[in-house]
């Protein structure tokens, strides 16, 4: 096992300054994961040669990947970097590990991406029931344990951009909700009250920037950390576009 | 009165509730969090949310069992309106969430499943999976999403709290705030400032709480004057995995599902624990709580982890406390429940649970102390007056705190699931109440203040900002960090000892000097990240000297606070006779305990350090009684007890004190 690991990160100051690479070497301990070597990074921010730097900015908040803050492209592929251990990298890549941050959001700063776009994305598709008050008006109907296991996988989408980021359509030009946006639009539409405002989603998902807007490349799926159906999602809203489009159609 | 709004800091749970009630109610909301919102540290919130339900009412459960065994769980620290309120509150908040879509498990016909968790006999709590708290957060976070639609809730994410604005008589009128990324300081005049910013587990370095756990912001209205209370229990949950970054939880579901805790009989087996035989296998905590087994409370079954390891040698790894958590045996059926919980560990592990049983160690989880907060009483209930602008409200008028921020609803230890509870009813309760303080307001508003209050408030935290950043001294602010970890996880988990805790507390004392000296490696302003961690550093250092001079003062065992050389020496005898002498003497000590002890601290500020003081307790609801939880011996610590306190009304419920 290597005793010294070396780190390339892609650092950036500032949104409209450029890009540079720095290298680390960072000493191994056993069960180490990227967010531990950004934490000894901080620590002694000194490259290779000896250079002293600025501690490298990234995300990070739950390191159980399950709030989605740490996202970043770790030796090329996008995932979260508490998850990312270093054992399993330098199997992927033994000489290097590269960090570089997202490249469909514009950087904030070194591994610090700005993904507001992807939260003004649940507003455009209504991602939410809509309740009359939140008065106690006790239980709710009963909901098929299939139904459950339906949503559940669906409701774990942590919004953390792996999916946009490898999707061919999604870029800081168009304006594509992207996977994980469309697919909590089904899971509400799904909704037994949720689904009561479906027509909302749908427009939405029929507007510019919509389902037409995939490409069906899916690469997507490939790397959601949670499985999240996104291909079913996605099928499901075209199928639920369409038939909105005849039944508008039929009634006018 | 139209333009008043309120500023809630925090968007975990108990912030993003408080956010939707308000808003729902037409005030408007400004709302300030580190990160956003729906990756706030709730979303690590496995197990699940209790509440009294149709399924355990039918074996005799009810909302007063509910408070019984939340206030016995928290060794009767907890003043018990609060906690009547918010069990009374539980089934319809549960059936709220579940009207916003939270996507519960479903028994057969559909209703909500649920599970038995720590501390109770009746199976109340409620999940999705085994990532309750991140379903529960999702679902608000929808609802707030829904008002920032329309206008009646704006979020500031990426911002940190830097302190409140108060006027010249020491009234809160805002807050000030630091964006994240460009390093601009600004303030949002207010009249009510909401804390809703959960725990300080970064006070032990490495703990199972979030990166955005240091307990900053209730550090910084501690410093402008709101008492921080019961400081010194902080929960070791029993269930963890250690990493390098941080430590994992293990939910307690696992143990609710029927997973169980062993070690291997003989000290330092090393075979592979799949091929030690049952009738070589320790269940500790079954032999031991034969009522409760696997399901003690945490700090019982942290405690008994810690015997078994360190007094009997018993750990599965040298030197650590290290036990196995076994669900390898169960159908997959209650796998699949625990599918969640099962992933982390396998990914980070590299082991499948599904086949081999579980390593864990115990770990820093949650703060069952936080910021002081008042309650008002309702005599016909025994609850709360709704409404009331007591509720929740801190020492500073205008400052409120609600969810892990505050002390109230735990008491000396928290019950698995209660906190989801906690943070929801709190952020829901507390809406009518910051509405009733803003419409009492008699003498002007924060709309009335002049800009000066404000344009100096900006100024000074500005000054403060560049000052930090200039500061170029040897001290490196994260090997700070790691000597103050260390130092806390050391002496102020587990067991604790007056010698050590001396130290601690001189420890710090020579952290804070020497903090005085750190020096910056980012001296930039622009997302610089060195300079928040510094800061926050400070605000760690200054509640962690609350929670080792808190615990250094208290003489006693109480719930998370053990201290052994304070322990009431157990009846052992064999006759009968003596043994009821022995429990007799047992109950003096303990009532003798309880007049000494069975009070809140309440750390003031000062800068030399934390003045302590002590309330009194509101037990008028449960009288007092021996935690025992069943205990071999037990039985007859509770008859005498019983006998001591029949028709000594004044010893068993001590006269409520607000």
């Amino acid at each position: 096992m290597a005793s010294t690991i070396h780190i390339q990160v892609k650092r950036q100051d500032g949104p409209d300054k450029s890009a540079r690479f720095e290298t680390f070497d960072i000493d191994y301990e056993p069960g180490m994961n990227c967010t531990t070597l950004l934490q000894r990074i901080a620590a002694t921010p000194v490259t290779t040669d000896g250079k002293q730097t600025s501690p490298v900015a990234y995300d990070a908040c739950c390191l159980e990947e399950i709030c989605g803050a740490c996202t970043m492209v770790v030796n090329g592929k996008v995932r979260q970097a508490c998850t990312a251990l270093v054992d399993d990298l330098i199997k992927e890549s033994p000489d290097l590990i590269t960090l570089a941050p997202m490249t469909k959001f514009s950087t904030v700063r070194d591994l610090v991406v700005d993904r507001r776009r992807m939260f003004e994305s649940l507003k455009r598709v209504s991602a939410w029931v809509e309740l009359d008050d939140y008065s106690d008006r006790g239980a709710s109907a009963l909901v098929r344990p299939e139904d459950q296991e339906e949503a559940y996988p669906m409701s774990r989408c942590m919004t953390c951009g792996c999916c946009v980021e490898a999707c061919p359509q999604f870029n800081e030009k168009s304006d594509f909700l992207g996977p994980q946006a469309i697919t909590q639009a089904i899971m509400f539409n799904e909704h037994p009250v949720g689904g009561m405002t479906a027509t909302k989603r749908l427009t939405a998902l029929m507007e510019p920037g919509g389902i037409a807007d995939c490409g069906n490349a899916q690469a997507c799926v490939e790397v959601c950390p949670k499985e999240v159906p996104l291909l079913r999602g996605l099928a499901k809203a075209g199928r639920q576009t369409t038939l909105h489009a005849i039944k508008s159609f039929l009634s006018k | 009165m139209a333009d008043q709004k309120v500023v809630v800091i925090g968007g975990g749970l108990a912030g993003l509730a408080c956010s939707m009630q308000l808003a729902e109610s037409g005030t408007k909301v400004q709302l300030v969090s580190l990160v956003p919102v729906k990756r706030s540290h709730s979303v690590c919130a496995q197990g699940g949310i209790n509440a009294v339900n149709d399924s355990t009412r039918k074996e005799g459960d009810s909302e007063y069992l509910h408070l019984d065994d939340t206030v016995y769980g928290g060794d009767f620290l907890a003043n018990q309106p609060p906690i009547k309120e918010m069990c009374d509150w539980g089934p319809g908040i549960i059936d709220l969430l579940d009207r916003m879509g939270v996507p519960f498990n479903r028994t057969v016909e559909g209703h909500r499943d649920q599970r038995r968790f720590g501390g109770t006999m009746f199976k109340r709590t409620a999940f999705a999976g085994a990532t309750t708290g991140q379903q529960l957060i999702y679902a608000l976070d929808e609802q707030v999403r829904f008002w920032e639609s329309k206008g009646s809730i704006e979020k500031f994410e990426y911002y940190d709290f830097l302190g409140p604005v108060l006027d010249d008589k020491g009234v809160c009128r805002g807050a000030v705030i630091q964006n994240l990324f460009d390093m601009q300081v600004r303030t949002l005049p207010a009249d009510v400032l909401v804390l809703a910013t959960g725990g300080c587990g970064l006070v032990f370095g490495r703990s199972t709480m979030s990166m955005v756990c240091s307990g900053s912001a209730c550090a910084r209205v501690h410093r402008a004057g709101v008492g921080y209370a019961n400081g010194e229990f902080i929960q070791v949950h029993p269930t963890a995995i250690p990493g390098t970054d941080k430590l994992r939880l293990m939910s307690e579901s696992a143990r609710g599902e029927g997973g169980r805790v062993w070690v291997p009989k003989k000290p330092g087996d090393d075979r592979d624990p799949v091929n030690i035989p049952t009738d070589e296998r320790y269940y500790f905590l079954e032999e031991r709580y034969p009522k409760y087994g696997n399901l003690v409370p945490r700090d019982i079954a942290t405690r008994e982890i810690f015997s078994v390891c360190v007094e009997q040698g018993l750990s599965v790894e040298q030197d650590k406390l290290c036990v196995y958590l076994d669900v390898s045996e169960l159908p997959p059926t209650t796998l699949h429940k625990l599918d969640g919980i099962l992933e982390i560990y396998e990914k980070f592990q590299g082991v499948n649970p599904r086949e081999v049983p579980m390593k864990i160690f115990p770990a820093v989880h949650y703060s069952m102390g936080g910021l002081w907060v008042d309650f008002e009483k309702n005599e016909q209930t025994g609850g709360l007056v709704k409404g009331s602008v007591r509720n929740q409200h801190t020492s500073v008028p205008g400052i409120f705190a609600i969810g892990e921020a505050d002390y109230q609803y735990h008491g000396a230890n928290r019950l698995g699931a209660n906190s989801l509870l906690s943070c929801i009813f709190t952020g829901m309760f507390v809406a009518p109440s910051l509405r009733n303080y803003l419409a009492g307001l008699s003498e002007g508003t924060a709309a009335d203040q002049p800009a000066s209050l404000y344009e100096k408030a900006a100024a000074d935290h500005m000054a403060e900002h560049e000052a930090l950043r200039n500061m170029s001294g040897p001290e490196n602010p994260y090997h700070l960090h790691n000597e103050l970890g260390d130092v806390m996880t050391r002496n102020c988990t587990v067991i604790r000892h007056n010698q050590p805790l001396t130290e601690t507390v001189e420890k710090i004392i020579e952290l804070i000097d020497r903090y005085k000296s750190i020096g910056l490696a980012d001296q930039g302003g622009w997302t610089n990240q060195n300079l928040i961690f510094a800061r926050s550093l400070a605000d760690m250092l200054l509640l962690a000297r609350n929670i080792a001079q808190g615990a250094l003062q208290r003489d006693e065992c109480r719930g998370a606070h053990e201290k052994p050389d304070f322990r009431i020496p157990a009846p052992d005898a064999d006759s009968p006779a003596e043994l009821h002498k022995q429990a007799k003497e047992w109950c003096k000590a303990f009532k003798t305990k309880n007049d000494k002890w069975l009070k809140t601290t309440v750390a003031e500020y000062s800068a030399d350090g934390p003045k302590m003081k002590y309330e009194p307790v509101d037990l008028s609801l449960v009288p007092v009684r021996p935690r025992t939880y069943g205990l071999k011996g037990a039985e007859v610590i509770e008859q005498v007890w019983q006998e001591m306190t029949a028709g000594d009304a004044d010893s068993s419920k001590p006269v409520a004190t607000k």
